[in-house]
């Protein structure tokens, strides 16, 4: 009996749809069979497009038939978080500010997938505006980790994380402010990479910190990642910060020996905060490439204890400019009976937005209120220029960085709800990457003695995607924690 | 307390968020906790520091001077809570 279409890599999907072993639609209908089947459980969708999806299933199965199509992703379904703007279909932000917002246009990243022959799965849930590190703030309620139940999946891209790690889509694109792509994906044992910030678009993603945010791919491998960089990357107009930058084919060099890689371990990320548990699957797995022939040095990024509050500053003035937008007047929620126009404003945020983003927002506005900008904001990009500072040093002597992709292993169910400073030292070993603005990537590098995932964190220099995915590739070549899969959703 | 309850009302009516008496005390402690994180900052010798904008130092791209957009009035005012005869609906402004 042949593998299930839902085991499938990206590559075995498509030679499997180009051979004639299978239609479009069969792959299509395996994932949608998945969804209805799992997601009642896990909660990762807000939005399933079965009508379109199987439309969009017939119309390519006909033209990878014609010849027309026969890219990489030519028939391979797919998942958006639901902060990418998709035509005609809900797109929530998991805010109630946009429970009936149903996009008019196509994010950047959404026009390239469709043009590549993708079929659309559905949205997935996430932590509401992309603000936090659990997917508990989501207005649509918490998405459950496949791995265990009881734990959350990370955030803010966790529904992506959980729709992925349960096989209910072979990929899903998320977007990483602070960690929103890693930590998830660590807590989930899959693969992910927020790229350099400006190689993808963001034209379309609803923005919560512009000098920040970024898309990438979450998939089971490196490979798998690299196949959907190659359609997704490159400059876009209509995104100022779009960087004008020749794509390498990220598939080209998968196969590229690692021999004599030089790999630098920040001594602040193996310090006080990390779990143990977690530390010793790091370890374990440095040992492992040494082994193979790289050479382990210690670096120092000693500024990086300072990224979190540079973050909790940068990060919400960013969004308390952006979701200034929301004012019940263009798109979103409305109040009932506004009495006048500051009434209208008011009381549709406050009704709107839930309290995470309320609190961001507040941040901000005090923090790039009169008297306060100094002190705050200019104070945070100066630091900001300190920590990229620590990185430029630390990659003088080594190819790429190695470290946890979070300090623990997924964490119960409200652990952590009520207590937003633990909640953002969650993001610890993924904000300073974030702050420079570096690609930084995770990879499934075994199980803690609690029996959760961990995540490998990999961060190269500006643009070395390519790098970073032969890295993963490699170690994923002679490892399988990549294909393991929770027994349940097997 | 790093912010008092007045500042926190404040700031709430400049992000325009009706901000509801029950809920001040919570934000207020909320906030401050934050804050208290952020201020490990000032510590923090940055004498002759360069902002950070921009990761990369880039410079702006620019384009021509035409137009590109196309009218899309209809597609985006079928999502706004309100309108009429192409335009957005909001409560009297001046009396």
């Amino acid at each position: 009996m042949s593998d299930p279409i839902h085991s499938l890599s990206l590559k075995k999907l498509r030679d499997g749809i180009h051979a004639g072993n299978f239609s479009v639609m069969e792959a299509t209908d395996a994932y949608l069979e998945r969804i209805a089947n799992f997601n009642e459980e896990l909660n990762a969708f807000i939005t399933v497009t079965r009508d379109s999806a199987q439309a969009q299933a017939v119309e390519i199965d006909n033209r990878i038939r014609k010849g027309e199509l026969d890219g990489a992703m030519a028939g391979l379904p797919y998942a958006l978080k639901d902060l990418f703007c998709s035509k005609d279909v809900l797109t929530t932000c998991g805010s109630n500010m946009l429970r009936n917002f149903v996009s008019p246009y196509d994010a950047h990243v959404a026009e390239r997938l469709k043009a590549a022959g993708g079929v659309l799965l559905g949205k997935n849930n996430m932590d509401e505006f992309a603000m936090g590190s659990s997917n508990e703030t989501s207005a649509f309620g918490n998405v459950r980790n496949p791995w265990d139940t009881d734990c959350v999946p990370g955030g803010s891209s966790g529904g992506g994380a959980a729709t992925v790690a349960a096989r209910l889509a072979p990929v899903a694109l998320g977007s990483d402010t602070g960690g929103s792509i890693r930590q998830p994906a660590s807590f989930c044992n899959i693969t992910g990479i927020k790229p350099t910030y400006g190689r993808i678009s963001r034209y379309g993603m609803i923005a919560f910190a512009s000098s920040l945010d970024q898309c990438g791919p979450m998939a089971p491998s490196a490979e798998d990642c690299a196949i959907t960089l190659n359609v997704i990357a490159g400059l876009d107009a209509r995104d100022s910060t779009s960087v004008d930058r020749p794509v390498p084919d990220y598939t080209a060099t998968l196969n590229d020996s690692i021999d004599g890689l030089k790999i630098g371990l920040p001594k602040e990320f193996f310090a006080e905060g990390l779990n143990p548990q977690v530390g010793a699957v790091i370890e374990r797995a440095i040992k492992e490439f040494e082994a193979r022939g790289a050479i382990i040095k210690e670096v120092t990024l000693p500024n990086s204890h300072l990224a979190v509050p540079v973050y909790y500053v940068v990060a919400p003035a960013e969004c308390s400019s952006n979701l200034s937008r929301f004012d019940g007047v263009r798109f979103g929620h409305r109040c009932e009976n506004p009495q006048d126009l500051k009434d209208l404003y008011e009381r549709s945020r406050w009704e709107g937005f839930g309290a995470e983003v309320k609190r961001r927002i507040m941040i901000g506005t005090y923090a790039l209120s009169a008297g306060y900008y100094d002190a705050y904001y200019l104070k945070a990009q100066k630091i900001r220029r300190l920590i990229q500072q620590d990185f430029a040093e630390a990659f003088k002597d080594v190819d790429v960085i190695m470290g946890p992709s979070a300090p623990t292993t997924a964490f119960k169910l409200g652990a952590k709800k009520d207590d937003p400073i633990a909640m953002y030292l969650e993001d610890l070993y993924t904000i300073p990457v974030s702050l420079a603005g570096l690609p930084g990537m995770t990879f499934p590098i075994g199980f803690a003695a609690d029996g959760l995932p961990v995540g490998m964190q990999l961060v190269g220099n500006y643009f070395e995607e390519a790098r970073m995915l032969n890295i993963a590739h490699q170690y994923q070549l002679s490892t399988d924690w990549h294909t393991q899969v929770p027994a349940k959703f097997a | 307390m790093a912010i008092s309850e007045a500042e926190v009302r404040k700031v709430a009516h400049l992000a325009r968020l009706a901000m509801t008496e029950d809920s001040v005390e919570a934000y207020t402690r909320n906030l401050s906790n934050i804050l208290d994180l952020v201020a490990q900052m000032e510590a923090v010798d940055t004498d002759g520091v360069v902002p950070m904008a921009h990761p990369l130092d880039m410079t702006q791209r620019l384009r021509e001077d035409v137009v590109t957009e196309t009218n899309h009035r209809e597609a985006y005012q079928a999502v706004a809570p309100e309108t009429e005869d192409g335009l957005y609906l909001v409560p009297k402004v001046i009396e």
